[in-house]
């Protein structure tokens, strides 16, 4: 279960705990259904509660990146945990102006 | 060289089992005393290869996993994870980063980046349709 707030065309959501590719595809679905029913502006994931990430958790954020920008929105990862700076800075992401 | 403890793990090749895996290794290694980073390195690295196993490998196809797990002298790690899976035609090619032959799945095509940017050393060994082996090395720093 993921938690999400909508207000001001911002969709925001608090992703939690492991991510890798075995939880990859349920997170990416529960984002992707409100992504196309609500059509924010603005999506905003929150990495705060995420004690792990893998590659997986790239593809997730690059994907997103795609889902949001189809409906014409952006995307904003906020909230970034120290042992996660590694991998986002290493995937390249941070070029999409995602930060 | 003689290994000081050892541990070996097979497991199906279900996604649900990456995390285990990952926790597996990291009790192993916990007697090294490693850091915060250099457990979550590890941990990082076994997650992308068991990945490899259960995505590549097997193609989501029933399989099994195998880790070998090995602590050496001055704290050294040694990983084997393995699967007798199709294997890698091209290795170079494979471990390119941003290749990836599942980009419908949303793979990034970082796994081996990600491995050689977490461990000391990333050694693959695979031959089409008998398997794969991903060697995984690591120092775990003495304690400051």
């Amino acid at each position: 279960m993921l938690d999400a707030d909508y207000k001001n065309d911002v969709l925001t959501v608090f992703l939690n705990g492991e991510i890798d590719h075995d939880r990859a595809a349920d997170i990416r679905c529960a984002i992707d259904g409100r992504i196309n029913t609500l059509r924010p502006k603005k999506l905003e994931l929150d990495f705060s509660k995420v004690s792990f990430m893998d590659s997986s958790g790239i593809g997730l954020i690059m994907g997103r990146y795609r889902a949001v920008g189809l409906v014409g929105g952006v995307l904003k990862i906020k909230n970034i945990p120290d042992n996660l700076t590694r991998i986002i800075e290493l995937s390249g992401v941070t070029s999409l102006g995602v930060l | 060289m003689k290994s000081i403890n050892e541990m070996h793990i097979k497991f199906p090749s279900k996604s649900l089992n990456e995390g285990f895996a990952r926790s597996v290794v990291s009790a192993f290694v916990m007697e090294l005393d490693p850091t915060i980073a250099e457990l979550a390195d590890i941990k990082t690295a076994v997650s992308e290869a068991v990945t490899n196993c259960i995505v590549h490998g097997y193609r989501r196809e029933a399989g099994v996993v195998y880790i070998d797990a090995y602590i050496y002298e001055d704290k050294l790690v040694v990983l084997k994870i393995r699967d007798k899976g199709v294997g890698i035609e091209d290795i170079k090619e494979a471990m390119k980063p941003l290749f990836t032959t599942a980009a419908d799945e949303e793979r990034a095509g970082l796994g081996f980046a990600v491995m050689q940017s977490f461990m000391d050393k990333v050694k693959v060994r695979s031959a089409v349709g008998k398997g794969t082996t991903v060697t995984l090395e690591k120092k775990i720093v003495p304690t400051r």
